[in-house]
């Protein structure tokens, strides 16, 4: 498993890579190590999959992406896993989950997100989904977001006493 | 923003190799220099285009817990509510969303025992039930979004 180096290199790393010609030695410097080291490092944390990967995240927004619609469906569990997997075959569709249904208040229970750069074309892509994947008469709903009041990501600290790396503020 | 900087956006969104000189890699594969792609990438970060250059940590696998919660806030105290979240930490997002269940947003832990802390709080807080919907299943994830 993962020690007490890999995490401080998690807890550097989260700020982002530095843009210069040779980032990783860069960060090795910081902390104590060789950029060689940390090469490896990373390479193992990405093989175990902890690092899912190094590159953008982009904001959506400023992309002109501002329609962003979260389609729920309220769909039995026999048909779950088979709906989910047509549904995910669809380019415009960027997450697709499963959730736990909160009764009458909330019956539904998958959950697809769609990035769109206005709402018309999102909703015709949720037309073509939905008759595509037989899910016309299957109840759900479309949540578009108006605000948004605070994006970043988890924050990870590197603490030597419990071992783990901690998230939060 | 121009095609240079869509390209870079584009092909970024995939990842970047964990090599010597990363930047140099992706120049090559995108048919520029070096010292433009840096230059560009500073810029698109301090035009905020892109929010960071950086790490996707698994969360789960890092020993913490992430759901997905969201609370009927009503108009008169809506602001209230969004500062009320918002001011604690391990509220990683925040969203209005057109429906009676209005505010959506994620919670990210360190221990799995903290989730249930901070949920509990905000309906102290906020005198609001808190519904809770964490993943049970991932089908799919793309976040590439096209420039």
């Amino acid at each position: 498993m993962i020690d007490f180096i890999d995490r401080q290199l998690i807890e550097v790393l989260q700020d982002g890579l530095a843009n210069v010609s040779r980032p990783y030695a860069l960060i090795g410097q910081q902390l104590n190590l060789s950029e060689d080291e940390v090469i490896v490092r990373l390479s193992q944390l990405k093989q175990i999959g902890l690092i899912k990967r190094l590159g953008v995240i982009v904001n959506h927004r400023k992309l002109g992406y501002r329609a962003n619609a979260m389609v729920v469906f309220d769909v039995p569990d026999t048909l779950v896993k088979k709906i989910a997997g047509h549904v995910s075959q669809f380019s415009f569709v960027n997450i697709c989950y499963l959730r736990p249904s909160r009764g009458e208040q909330w019956p539904y229970n998958l959950y697809c997100m769609i990035h769109g750069k206005n709402r018309e074309k999102v909703l015709q892509q949720l037309e073509h989904l939905t008759a595509s994947c037989g899910l016309s008469s299957v109840k759900h709903e479309v949540l578009f977001s108006r605000k948004c009041f605070k994006q970043r990501g988890a924050i990870y600290k590197a603490d030597s006493e419990s071992g783990k790396v901690l998230s939060n503020g | 923003m121009d095609e240079i900087d869509r390209k870079i956006i584009n092909h970024l969104q995939g990842g970047s190799p964990v090599c010597e000189s990363p930047y140099q890699v992706v120049a090559t594969e995108l048919g520029l220099t070096e010292a433009v792609l840096i230059e560009r990438l500073k810029g698109l970060l301090e035009a905020g285009i892109l929010s960071r250059f950086g790490p996707m940590y698994h969360a789960e696998q890092m020993g913490g817990e992430l759901t997905l919660a969201a609370v009927k806030a009503p108009q008169d105290r809506f602001k209230q509510v969004a500062e009320m979240i918002n001011a604690l930490p391990e509220v990683a997002h925040n969203y209005a969303r057109n429906h009676e269940l209005n505010m959506w947003f994620v919670i990210a832990t360190n221990k799995s025992e903290r989730l249930s802390e901070v949920i509990q709080s905000i309906e102290e807080k906020t005198a609001l039930p808190v519904y809770n919907m964490p993943k049970i299943k991932e089908y799919f994830v793309d976040l590439k979004l096209e420039a």
